[in-house]
């Protein structure tokens, strides 16, 4: 088959860049991301192919364990998920042909990025349990090496001593959920495991440690706490490529095993995904409008989104488990299309990030503003990103997060009372999670971008090489585009959807136009983006041509006004700090403990006041700390262990076997 | 056929213009009843066009740090609000247009409108701005979730999310006082208030520093910008005055099917309420006090608790528990 080939072909050209790579010096490494970019250009169309057509592509290499081989398959769910992952590549790696080599770091980077970029491409592709852990543990240890690759900053190495950690916990996890699903026959391939789904409890603790082993790998609260350390510490375009891609490879592996591997669901498998991913989405989103870094607000943002794709799975595994297909279909889409639409703005805001962080040098708010001036280009394409990120119409954020409501909406028509008593709670939380996400980004780009320079570096500001713009144009263009055509991107979903929960949306064209997405059937919801666009534009542009005749065009520039004290010191602007306080004082009590402590001296002495806030991140303190430290203490008083006599040794020894006998003698 | 749609186009674009037209008119009721009700004489009822129009004649003065986003956010918030107050049903339930959004997207697009004039807000670079900007979003973050679950109420009681089909289920409906419906309505006005940037959330008549929130925001526009700015108000004001019209009292509102008189009986049931809407909004902001910002969270927190509590009862009654 000619697309197996050029898949092959593809995959190889992946590796031969990483080995060229590693070889190269000087400008040859030129070639590596223009060659990527290709692999992920043809990988990319192979999977649009297959998502479209709805063939098959499999293959079985005769390399990996005995007896188990290393199986390769190409599905619509892995086609689809391959759109994803590959348009991710090729702006990062359009993104990267742009990079100053002579002044970043990039000759760590040149090798690794291909093999990042293959051993996603290859979980995707991964048929049975030891390709799929393989490739899993690739990608984690290839993205791992990436962040370490600043590692002779401190931040960067714990980041990615945390991520090693966590990605461990996460691999083990999967390996678990893999062992419960061959059961005890050992059937690895994932053509067997579908054909015997494992006994109600095993699956249970499947699901378990399949939502433990993807929500680490994704940022799922409470295994997020590597996420916003390690995605800001990688070079920016591989930061694009953790967020905006790998995280979804994360939520690949967790459908593919809940919806396709684990067999017919029960209903209180949602619950799980239900509650940690809305907890996720609003945590995700208050840690962010909290945070002074711009490359680790997007990273928070990530952990919130990945919360609302949980969010969206749980509901479809609730419908399907009560035979609910169209509803299932309903928040599925919601699911994928949100996975996809996440990666084209949130790719977009991190090159965007990486383009500001070029050009100043900075990625605290507090050195940032203003940059709308100087970086026109960059500044207009990451205000796309920021809409979109809001879930605003009319782009594409928005499509994704309107089915989600759809299928929120539709929840009180399940029969188990959990479920239509938590649906209330779950949309009010989608709800805040989505006003969070508006005031966070209008945070992020009203400091960034928007006011006056608070830095030298940033008055002096450029724009973006013209390889970025095109990278982060091309991304900014998918993002409109995609909130028009979100009823032609579900269509396109159908065979996805059809395999996942055996339902699907009503066809494109079933609504008053060919653009009209419908939930359920046209009577019920629509939402027409492209007629609201339309309208949107003539009523702008009717009141444009109107102003313009009916008023003075009179236009004067002049000082701020102010209210009539204008302060040319940047200082006196808003910053991100006090942007969030209110926010701050009405959530961050309850979710962080938020104190706020003025020193103000006493009238006559001049001393400054001083401000301070303590927040306490109680995840970290209740699941990393605690247990780190529990870890440590227990090695210290162990460790005394290691010094003892010979005499003490053989009464320990002889101990232990008095006491395994003892049991093996209760047992028997 | 074409007839037939030509009749729909015109009947679409009449609602368009009329929203837009009678916008002023119904801040000027507000207006006039809170003056008088503070024995005061009180502008003319017409004052809201005079303002308008003079606005348009005076210079736009722009700051010197301001960017393009300054200039063009007026434009898209007022037709991004034009565009949403059209899509509620007014005068009659069926229009052209009012499918394209059911009341999520509606509500999204309303978001849209605050986020650009939020930013706006924050391209001068001055404290007042920002200080707009950031209490316009934390109280977004409160109405948000209050909205929704209103929206999950109605959903439930009507099966539809389309604001025409929620008016044309409550037509059909025999008249009946229900418990969840009139907490949802407690919960809308609030959310209403909140949103409209109105008394006990923020005073529209203030320019005090420390409380103003949307006028912050506004601060630095002048001229044409300015003026587009408050018709964007103006119609966000009819905008939730229609919607609760729609929701919880669409007694009037031409069905679907009406002809052109029905669409005329529409019209001045419609008129009459909004109009009524404003005056209780007047009379609702004389006997109460502007309250502290961080008050706020109780008071949407209202909205919050008897919109659960709306849905809570729509589960009771549809029998859940059974």
């Amino acid at each position: 088959m000619p697309e197996l080939s050029a898949l092959g072909a593809a995959l190889g050209a992946l590796a031969a860049a990483a080995v060229f790579a590693t070889l190269a010096r000087g400008a040859a490494l030129a070639l590596v991301y223009p060659l990527c970019a290709m692999a992920a250009l043809v990988l990319g169309a192979v999977d649009l192919r297959v998502l479209l057509t709805g063939t098959e592509l499999t293959q079985q290499l005769p390399i990996g364990l005995p007896t188990i081989g290393f199986h390769l398959r190409l599905d619509p769910l892995s086609a689809f998920f391959g759109i994803v992952i590959n348009g991710g590549i090729l702006a990062a790696s359009v993104y990267g042909m742009g990079f100053d080599r002579a002044k970043e770091l990039t000759r760590r980077v040149e090798p690794l990025f291909p093999l990042f970029a293959a051993a996603m491409n290859l979980v995707l592709l991964a048929d049975d349990a030891y390709a799929f852990l393989f490739s899993w543990e690739l990608m984690s240890l290839a993205s791992w090496a990436l962040v370490v690759v600043r590692h002779t900053d401190p931040e960067s190495r714990r980041a990615a001593h945390l991520y090693l950690v966590m990605a461990a916990i996460g691999t083990a996890a999967l390996l678990f959920a893999f062992g419960g699903l061959a059961g005890p026959a050992g059937g690895y391939a994932f053509d067997t495991m579908r054909g015997h789904p494992p006994q109600p409890m095993v699956a249970a603790l499947v699901l378990a440690a399949a939502l433990i082993g993807c929500g680490s790998k994704g940022g799922l609260v409470p295994l997020h706490a590597w996420l916003p350390l390690a995605h800001p510490a990688a070079p920016s375009h591989v930061s694009a490529l953790m967020s905006g891609v790998m995280t979804k490879v994360a939520i690949y592996g967790f459908v593919r095993i809940a919806f396709d591997l684990l067999g017919p669901p029960a209903w209180w498998w949602a619950l799980p995904p239900i509650i940690l991913g809305a907890l996720t989405a609003v945590l995700g989103l208050l840690y962010a409008v909290l945070d002074r870094d711009l490359k680790r607000v997007l990273a928070y943002s990530t952990i919130e989104n990945v919360g609302v794709i949980f969010v969206a799975l749980g509901l479809a595994l609730a419908f399907r488990a009560n035979g609910q297909h169209d509803a299932a279909a309903v928040a599925m889409a919601a699911a994928l299309l949100h996975a996809l639409n996440h990666s084209w703005f949130k790719s977009l805001l991190f090159l965007g990030a990486g383009a500001v962080l070029h050009a100043t040098g900075r990625r605290d708010f507090d050195g940032l503003g203003g940059l709308i001036h100087r970086m026109p280009r960059t500044a207009a394409f990451f205000l796309v990103g920021a809409l979109a990120a809001s879930a605003l119409p009319p782009l594409n954020g928005f499509v994704s997060e309107w089915l989600l409501f759809q299928a929120v909406i539709a929840a009180p028509a399940l029969p188990q009372a959990a479920l239509h008593f938590a649906s209330p709670a779950i949309g009010a939380m989608l709800a805040l999670a989505a006003a969070l996400a508006a005031a966070c980004f209008v945070r992020v780009y009203g400091t960034a971008f928007l006011g006056r320079p608070r830095s030298a570096e940033a008055g002096q500001a450029h724009d973006a090489p013209i390889a970025q713009q095109i990278a982060m144009g091309g991304l900014a263009f998918l993002c409109i585009l995609g909130g028009l055509l979100g009823s032609v991107l579900a269509t396109a979903l159908a065979p996805v959807l059809g395999d996942l929960v055996g339902g699907g949306l009503p066809r494109a064209g079933s609504g008053p136009t060919v653009f009209s997405l419908v939930a359920f059937d046209p009577a019920r919801s629509i939402y027409d983006a492209p007629v609201i666009a339309l309208f949107v534009a003539i009523a702008s542009l009717t009141t444009l041509v109107v102003v313009h005749r009916l008023s003075a065009r009179r236009t004067r520039r002049g000082p701020a006004w102010d209210c009539g004290f204008p302060d040319p010191s940047p200082a006196t602007q808003y910053t991100a700090s006090s942007f969030a306080q209110p926010l701050r004082r009405v959530y961050g009590a309850a979710a962080f403990a938020a104190q706020e402590t003025v020193v103000m001296p006493p009238p006559g002495d001049i001393q400054p006041a001083r401000f301070s806030v303590v927040l306490v991140d109680h995840v970290w303190r209740a699941l990393y700390a605690a247990p780190g430290r529990a870890v440590l203490g227990l090695s210290e008083r162990l460790n005394a262990l290691q010094f003892l006599s010979i005499r003490r040794y053989l009464v320990l020894m002889f101990a232990a076997l008095v006491i395994l006998l003892a049991i093996a003698a209760v047992t028997t | 056929m074409t007839g037939d749609l030509l009749v729909q186009f015109l009947a679409q674009g009449a609602q368009m213009t009329f929203v837009l037209l009678i916008a002023p008119l119904a801040v000027g009721v507000v207006r006039r009843v809170k003056a008088r009700l503070m024995r005061r004489q009180g502008p003319p009822l017409l004052q809201g066009y005079f303002d308008l129009a003079k606005l348009l004649r005076k210079e736009s003065v722009i700051a010197e740090s301001a960017s393009w986003l300054f200039r063009s956010a007026p434009y898209l918030i007022f037709a991004l609000t034009w565009v949403a107050a059209a899509l509620v049903p007014s005068f009659a339930s069926g229009l052209m247009f009012n499918w394209a959004a059911d009341v999520v997207a509606l509500v999204a697009l309303l978001g849209a409108a605050r986020a650009l004039l939020a930013l706006a807000g924050m391209d001068v670079g001055t404290s007042f701005g920002g200080i707009g900007s950031s209490r316009e979003m934390m109280i977004a973050t409160l109405a948000e979730p209050a909205m929704m679950l209103i929206v999950l109420t109605l959903a439930i009681a009507a099966g539809t999310t389309r604001l025409a089909g929620v008016a044309d289920f409550f037509l059909a409906e025999p008249f009946a006082v229900r418990v969840s419906l009139a907490l949802s309505l407690v919960a809308l006005v609030i959310v209403a208030l909140a949103e409209n940037a109105r008394i006990p959330v923020d005073n529209p008549a203030t320019h005090l520093e420390l409380t103003m929130v949307h006028e912050a925001m506004v601060l630095e526009y002048s001229g044409r910008h300015l003026a587009l700015i408050e018709a964007a108000s103006h119609l966000k004001l009819v905008l939730y005055i229609s919607l609760l019209i729609c929701l919880f009292a669409p007694f009037g509102m031409a069905p679907a099917s009406a002809g052109v008189t029905g669409w005329l009986i529409g019209l001045a049931a419609w008129t009459a309420k909004l109009l009524f809407g404003a005056a209780l909004l007047g009379l609702w902001e004389v006997s109460i006090a502007k309250m502290r910002v961080f008050r706020l969270p109780d008071f949407v927190g209202i909205a919050f608790v008897f919109g659960f509590l709306a849905i809570l009862l729509a589960f009771l009654t549809r029998g859940v528990f059974a």
